[in-house]
């Protein structure tokens, strides 16, 4: 290893100036040429603060008040500007399209160059050079939107490389990407890694995800201050994952049921370097003995979808003859490829578009004569991004919105929305701006805006995108019991273990058509599905076959039984 | 004057999105007026909304890129004489930037006023003066004509920056509220 | 939905091969041309002129049907309110008057009005195919850099580039959100009071503008951290240089133009051509 730090933070504290308290405590760290970093910590832990300290979008685009010495290569940041930290720097960002101003991928590879007034022949190569890095050579005149997220992340990737920078930082990369291209990433980044001389600093909370390839240290924040600086083995095997709101990996999870002591000696930073001779017995005779929960007896069918076909320009068919039957109080989720036919399907039930061929079956009605407004009595739609459905300043009256517009008296508006802000648990905020609350909260307030037309039906487009797992969790276990409330939950993601926590049905579409409806379990270790679905196989699945347990599928449905029973433990 | 003109990368990419959404607005979204083939175009509310925010260059850019390129996709080419009028109004709505509370989480009626005032002036300057004195020039268009429709516009316009470019302010001006400032019920 | 504002076509023309920097100048150089002369000779020919290169782009007419009707609708309805308001308009241009007929009270129709008219209605017209022709074989990524070289601020420059980019993500957004507005209640239709009809736009339009406010900042850090605004200039990856039909094109085109003031300065000796002197 190298002897001088490339990265070095000394007695570093950093606080913007809106707000009170310094958002980064007091932060020592060292890092060395060619060293792979990740650092994780939940939402508002300063991870991104710390990332911005680097790039130097603090202070440039972010003030503050600084103490303390950040050294990048030696050189004191507060004394460079920003163009010259971003040419040691390089930083792929967490939203791809945001990072993808240009009308094509050559031209956005380009962008640092442009701005560096270099020549047009000379650009042309060097695009060309690292467009290779990325594999990415043979969509230079592609436009953003022929791309997939993976595709705009690596052009991002190169379009940083193309500086010959020192140090990669990424930021989130693994935020807006489904399971099987999140795992691509990590495994581009690796290659480079270890083709190339970079510094590399992965910011993320999904731990397990970034685990998939070998990482020298994990860097744990909270709460401003670094609370560990150890290798992938120490860190699954301690507990400060756990106490400070980041998912373990699943595996880990399992083998603690299991009644195994997870200790560095096993490897257990990574699945692959897990060492499983002395615990194999455990989690066998563990597997054995967990109950089978009593099958539920089946319910009337609350959504029929019959012989259903959709085609925007009557040429290609993006739906195919969709059959599924959903039954009352389900919660179901709908997995698949982007552009596998997923938002159609919900626009489509919700009444936003007219199926060409087949109908849709409310309750067994035909619901083809029913209008968008007269659809959402019953459907209920949530957006991903909450941002896009809120339209008022107070609270109050984005939850009144749906009532007002369909003329429903004030005094009933009234016990509705205070009933639905109850539900949400958003009674204490009643009179707040909107604008004060945290992304979650907003996410209530949107799911309460619908709530409170007393839908019978929820769907819910990603609501789980880009959370941690505290807020994950915490949005999850509302749904539950807004579940339990008698609401069948429909759930379009890609979020696998939203899938196996919450969900008891999965149907898989793929090219517009349902390639598999069955259990979460079977779906996730079927290896044809996960691969037509941009799917990847559970930890649990690897896991099981390590110990030698034959029929991983029961593996992980005997993981998420025990789980279930955990929690109704738990609530007793 | 120097506060008005000062461009950084957010005045730019301000500029870009915000044309986009004019034009998007120019071409889609009219509220139909009282008056027979005629409409209140939202976007005016769009380029003095973000003019406040951003400044004349943002405003006024926002406006011209917005119009010639709504124009361009709908006739196959911008009318220029309008384009310009258009811009010139963004320009002129720029010059409540910084000087209204929004920022800072205000936008009361103090605010609204000058905001008004600013917004009236520059719609009047445009379709009164701009508009007219180009299609004439440009297009020998007969005076009585211009005026007439430069009327009708200033007035339109008017109402559509007005209406649409206050809702926005003070629904900007709430998402800047402080956080200590807010008691639970 | 339409990805690119413009049905570009890649088709490989010589109009298409020029460099957007020509096709650009000499757009202008055309259309400050028909929008100077006020003599219908100079705009018949240059007319003509913009259809042949129409032709030799190889532009369908399907492509730009729906542009023809928006222009014929705003060409009639200018057409009859010019007459409704100023029927007299050729008579106080040409200093002449011509009664063809009489139809009504102050209106009749003169020769002078017709000539008026009719070269008001070609002057319009005539700038169609050219901006068409330009649109249409312009690589969008081209834009940028043309008007940079041109002598547009580069950074303003930039700013079209980006609403080219973004457009179609905006108008997405905005379908999406238009409909989860629907869902919620949200009547789109004519009825409504004019009250009410500003307020549902502004259900729609609200949500769109702070999801790109939150977009804005995204984007300005995305371009900080590469370089943008760092100096003074700015190169393009995109700027083809010049070649020998560059030039060519520019010659021409800057000869129509020269050629119009020409006509105007020495032959007609103002901007309108009268016949009736």
């Amino acid at each position: 290893m190298n002897k001088d730090p490339i990265i070095e933070f000394k007695d570093f504290t950093f606080k913007y100036y809106s707000q009170a308290e310094p958002t980064l405590h007091n932060i020592n760290l060292k890092i060395y040429p060619g060293e792979k970093i990740l650092i994780v910590g939940p939402s508002g832990s300063g991870k991104s603060t710390l990332g911005h300290c680097l790039n130097g979008l603090i202070p440039f685009s972010y003030r503050g008040d600084i103490s303390g010495s950040l050294k990048v290569k030696g050189l004191e940041t507060s004394e460079l500007d920003i163009f010259n930290l971003s040419k040691i720097v390089g930083t792929v960002l967490q939203d791809s399209d945001g990072q993808f101003v240009g009308l094509t991928v050559a031209e956005d590879i380009a962008f640092a160059l442009e701005n560096d007034m270099v020549p047009t022949e000379e650009m042309k190569e060097r695009v060309k050079d690292v467009s290779r890095i990325v594999d990415m050579d043979g969509f230079l005149t592609h436009s953003p939107y022929d791309l997939s997220g993976g595709q705009k992340q690596r052009t991002a990737l190169a379009g940083v490389m193309i500086d010959d920078v020192e140090i990669l930082l990424f930021d989130e990369p693994l935020a807006n990407l489904d399971p099987a291209t999140g795992k691509t990433a990590i495994e581009v980044i690796d290659r480079i890694h270890r083709e190339g001389q970079e510094t590399i600093i992965i910011i993320e909370h999904r731990l397990e995800d970034v685990l998939h390839r070998h990482v020298d240290r994990v860097i744990v924040l909270n709460d401003g201050r670094i609370l560990a600086d150890l290798d992938p083995h120490e860190l699954v095997s301690s507990q400060i994952l756990i106490d400070n709101g980041i998912r373990e990996p699943l595996y880990i999870t399992a083998l603690k049921y299991a009644g195994v002591e997870v200790t560095k000696d096993m490897m257990p930073g990574h699945i692959w370097s897990l060492k499983t001779e002395a615990i194999s017995q455990k989690v066998s005779s563990w597997f054995r003995s967990i109950e089978k929960p009593e099958t539920p007896r089946k319910r009337d069918s609350i959504l029929k979808i019959e012989d259903l076909s959709f085609s925007y320009d009557k040429r290609r068919q993006v739906l195919k003859n969709i059959n599924i039957d959903i039954e009352e109080g389900e919660m179901v989720a709908i997995v698949g490829k982007n552009g596998a036919g997923k938002s159609t399907l919900a626009k489509l039930i919700c009444g936003f578009e007219r199926p060409v061929e087949g109908r849709l079956l409310y309750r067994g009605e035909d619901m083809e004569d029913y209008s968008i407004k007269e659809r959402a009595e019953f459907i209920g739609y949530v957006m991903q991004n909450p941002n896009q459905m809120i339209s008022k300043n107070l609270i109050y009256d984005e939850v009144a919105l749906g009532l007002r517009l369909r003329n429903v008296d004030e005094d009933e508006i009234k016990s509705r929305v205070e009933k639905a802000l109850e539900i949400c648990g958003l009674s204490p905020f009643i009179n707040w701006p909107i604008s004060a609350l945290s992304y979650g909260q907003k996410k209530r307030v949107t799911i309460a805006s619908i709530l409170v037309l007393d839908p019978k039906i929820l769907i819910l487009d990603e609501p789980t995108a880009g959370q941690d797992y505290r807020h994950y969790s915490e949005i999850m276990d509302f749904l539950r019991e807004i579940n339990d409330l008698g609401i069948t939950i429909i759930f379009i993601t890609h979020d696998m273990h939203l899938m196996l926590e919450y969900t008891t049905r999965a149907i898989v579409l793929s090219e517009g058509e349902v390639i598999q409806d069955a259990r979460p379990s079977d779906v996730l270790t079927d290896q044809e599905v996960i691969k037509s679905a941009n799917l990847k196989e559970t930890s649990l699945y690897n896991l099981a076959q390590m110990v030698g347990i034959e029929d991983e599928t029961e593996f992980v449905q005997g993981f998420i039984d025990y789980e279930r029973s955990v929690r109704l433990k738990d609530e007793e | 004057m120097d506060k008005y003109f000062k461009v950084t990368t957010r005045t730019i990419v301000a500029t870009g999105l915000g044309a986009a959404i004019f034009m998007l607005l120019f071409m889609y979204v009219k509220v139909p007026s009282p008056v027979p083939e005629t409409s209140f175009q939202t976007a005016y509310g769009v380029s003095a909304f973000f003019g406040t925010l951003f400044g004349p260059i943002a405003g006024g850019l926002i406006a011209f890129i917005g119009h010639a390129l709504s124009d361009a996709v709908q006739y196959g080419s911008p009318w220029w004489s309008w384009v310009i009028a258009s811009g010139v109004a963004g320009f002129i709505f720029g010059f409540a930037y910084k000087n209204t509370g929004v920022e800072e989480g205000e936008f009361k009626k103090k605010d609204i006023i000058k905001f008004n005032t600013i917004q009236i002036i520059g719609n009047l300057i445009a379709w009164l003066v701009v508009a007219p004195v180009l299609d004439i020039v440009i297009y020998a268009e007969p005076i009585n004509l211009v005026f007439t429709q430069g009327a009708i516009a200033a007035l339109m316009n008017s109402i559509s920056a007005g209406v649409i470019g206050t809702f926005f302010l003070i629904a900007y001006a709430s998402t800047r509220t402080k956080k200590g400032s807010i008691s639970k019920n | 939905m339409r990805n690119n504002l413009f049905s570009y076509n890649l088709v490989d023309t010589p109009i298409h091969r020029l460099s957007g920097l020509t096709k650009l100048i000499a757009f202008l150089f055309l259309t400050f041309a028909v929008m100077f002369s006020y003599d219908i000779r100079v705009i018949l020919a240059v007319m003509a002129f913009s259809f042949w290169v129409l032709r030799v782009s190889q532009i369908k007419f399907s492509q730009i049907r729906l542009m023809v009707i928006y222009v014929i609708i705003f060409l009639a309805t200018n057409a009859i309110i010019t007459y409704l308001f100023s029927p007299e308009e050729g008579v106080a241009i040409y200093g002449t008057r011509h009664e063809i007929f009489h139809i009504a009270g102050r209106y009749s129709l003169t020769q002078e009005q017709l000539l008026y008219q009719t070269t008001k209605f070609l002057k319009y017209s005539s700038v169609i195919p050219l901006g068409i022709i330009f649109l249409l074989t312009t690589n969008p990524s081209e834009f940028a850099s043309a008007l940079n070289r041109v002598g547009v601020n580069y950074k303003a420059a930039y700013a079209v580039s980006l609403t080219l980019r973004y457009f179609p993500d905006i108008q997405r957004e905005y379908v999406d959100i238009s409909l989860a507005q629907q869902a919620r209640g949200l009547e789109m239709s004519k009825k409504a009071k004019l009250r009410d009809r500003f307020k549902n736009a502004l259900l729609i339009i609200i949500p769109l503008i702070f999801s790109t406010l939150d977009r804005i900042e995204d984007i300005s850090n995305a371009m900080d951290l590469r370089g943008f605004g760092k100096h003074k200039k700015r190169t393009w990856y995109n700027s083809k240089s010049l070649k020998k039909a560059d030039f060519l094109a520019i010659l021409i085109s800057a000869l129509i133009f020269t050629a119009t003031v020409m006509v105007s300065v020495f032959i007609n000796k103002s901007r309108f051509y009268n016949p009736f002197i």
